[in-house]
């Protein structure tokens, strides 16, 4: 059974906050709830599934569909880190197909800005704890070595990443509701302060407080609304970690997502217009385009220089938003508005600045977890009908 | 030098702490497929066999790859080492100079107490 064409996404928002110190994370939730909603064109009472991660508090879907008061007939609360909501796309599809729900809601909110909490470092029941946190593996360190490893075996510099980074400040210059809107050089990135080598903090993306939220419907439905058509073509997930001590920091689970993605969509990364990758660091990016297959192994730092991801430049348009590293990473989570951009994107509504002429394809990828030591990798091809 | 101050050991990885104590790295050895692996686990992650022994390891390895926080106070090094008996585990390497370490450098286990009071292992360069 494949979701291909099986489902649309028929609303998609992005909450403007990127402060939030006195609106809780479920009001977050719920403001971008009703705000997908209403971009739909429906009302809280069509939904019937719903979908969370980690990031809702308590009971998670419980919690969420309790203080919205929906009545739904089916929840998922697949929790792959900031991958969870690219996910819950393909969930929402594969049970509309089986019938589990018409309209699903996905919500993303928190506010990582303002509490400084990750819960990923709380849990001393894992069994990697142990061994992990008496290392005091940082977040960015735990990436860094990633991009270490990658310069060690294929030649990458910091200046091929800084693009990365140069790129996704072009775009955010022309979002209003971007954290950081001040377009950088190469120059500027290698000149911010080193957090943990090779990566500088404009290596490293925003922490914001925020949400988003996604509609998903069964086609005859998205058909009887009024907004542009953008229909699920594949899907992909896949986890990677050190692999028993088998430690490969070259690749990502990316180079299985992708790969079923694609093969579900029927169509090559030669055919994507527009690209939201995820980008919680530089490093993810650029493992993450070469894993997809945009480019071959260890030519990543090659493909991203000299504004190959910036719109109307380069070949590959990525993260039009300004993306993670500029505009918005809520709950420490960017999942959710790699797909609200590639929405965008397809609907012709992207800022006129950074809109792809025509773009009919796209492509959203996920990066949840860490990098460096397990992560879930999850890809999405969606297409304008 | 953590900011660790409890290790929820559990008891499934007991007897690979408390040889740490006593300044000896353990590595789990599988029986069945003759693969060593890390981080201990009571069967084999390769081939899901039970019986797994732990050995002691000659605690030479070779950084695999590194990094140098610098976010906070103190800087140190986060590393992946790879062990002489083949698997690659997570550390630190312990270096009083930061920009001297390199993949593919040398190093041995050295045992640290952390902010736990429990000796940790560590990697330090070995000399010449």
């Amino acid at each position: 059974m494949s979701i291909r064409g099986k489902a649309n996404i028929v609303g998609a928002y992005e909450h403007p906050t990127r402060k939030s110190p006195d609106k809780s994370a479920a009001q977050l939730h719920a403001e971008s709830a009703f705000g997908a909603l209403a971009d739909a064109g429906l009302s809280k009472d069509d939904v019937d599934g719903y979908f969370c991660a980690g990031d809702a508090p308590g009971f998670g879907a419980m919690t969420i569909v309790d203080y919205l008061n929906l009545r739904v007939r089916h929840v998922d609360a697949t929790d792959v880190g900031g991958s969870s909501y690219l996910a819950h796309v393909s969930h929402a599809a594969q049970a509309i197909i089986a019938g589990k729900c018409n309209i699903a809601l996905i919500t993303l909110a928190g506010r990582a800005r303002t509490e400084k909490f990750n819960a990923y470092f709380n849990d001393k029941t894992q069994p990697q704890s142990p061994w992990e946190d008496p290392y005091r593996p940082a977040t960015a360190a735990v990436y860094a070595m990633c991009a270490q490893r990658h310069t060690y075996e294929f030649g990458t510099t910091s200046d091929q990443l800084a693009w990365i980074k140069v790129a996704a400040s072009h775009h955010a210059q022309h979002n209003p509701d971007a954290m950081l809107r001040n377009v950088v050089t190469v120059e500027e990135v290698l000149a911010s302060p080193m957090v943990a080598d090779p990566l500088h903090r404009f290596d490293c993306c925003v922490v914001t407080d925020g949400g988003g939220a996604l509609i998903v419907a069964r086609p005859e439905i998205a058909k009887s609304l009024k907004r542009p058509l953008v229909r699920v073509l594949g899907a992909g997930e896949a986890v990677k970690g050190p692999f028993g001590g088998d430690v490969d920091l070259t690749y990502s689970a990316g180079i299985r997502s992708g790969a079923v993605a694609f093969e579900e969509a029927g169509v090559s990364p030669s055919d994507i217009q527009y690209a939201s990758i995820y980008d919680s660091f530089t490093i993810t990016v650029l493992v993450a385009l070469e894993d997809l297959g945009f480019c071959a192994k260890g030519q990543g730092g090659k493909f991203v220089s000299d504004g190959n991801l910036i719109s109307g430049v380069g070949k590959l348009p990525f993260n039009t938003d300004g993306g993670g590293l500029c505009n918005n990473h809520p709950a420490n989570r960017g999942g959710i508005t790699k797909v609200i951009e590639a929405v965008r994107q397809l609907r012709g509504e992207a800022h006129p600045a950074v809109q792809v002429p025509n773009c009919g394809l796209a492509l959203a990828h996920g990066t949840g977890g860490l990098l460096g030591t397990r992560h879930c990798s999850t890809t999405l091809i969606l297409e304008r009908e | 030098m953590s900011d660790v101050t409890v290790i929820d050991i559990l008891p499934e990885s007991k007897a690979y702490w408390d040889a740490s104590q006593t300044g000896r790295l353990l590595v789990p050895h599988c029986n069945a497929c003759d693969r060593n692996h890390w981080f201990p686990r009571p069967f084999c992650p390769f081939c899901a066999s039970f019986d797994v022994t732990a050995r002691e390891a000659s605690g030479a390895g070779t950084v695999y790859s590194y990094s140098v926080v610098r976010s906070g106070k103190e800087p140190y090094i986060v590393a992946y080492v790879t062990l002489d008996e083949g698997p690659t585990m997570l550390t630190n390497i312990v270096e009083s100079d930061l920009e001297q370490i390199r993949i593919g450098d040398r190093v041995r286990v050295a045992f640290q107490p952390g902010a736990s009071g429990m000796r940790v292992p560590v990697f330090a360069r070995q000399s010449g």
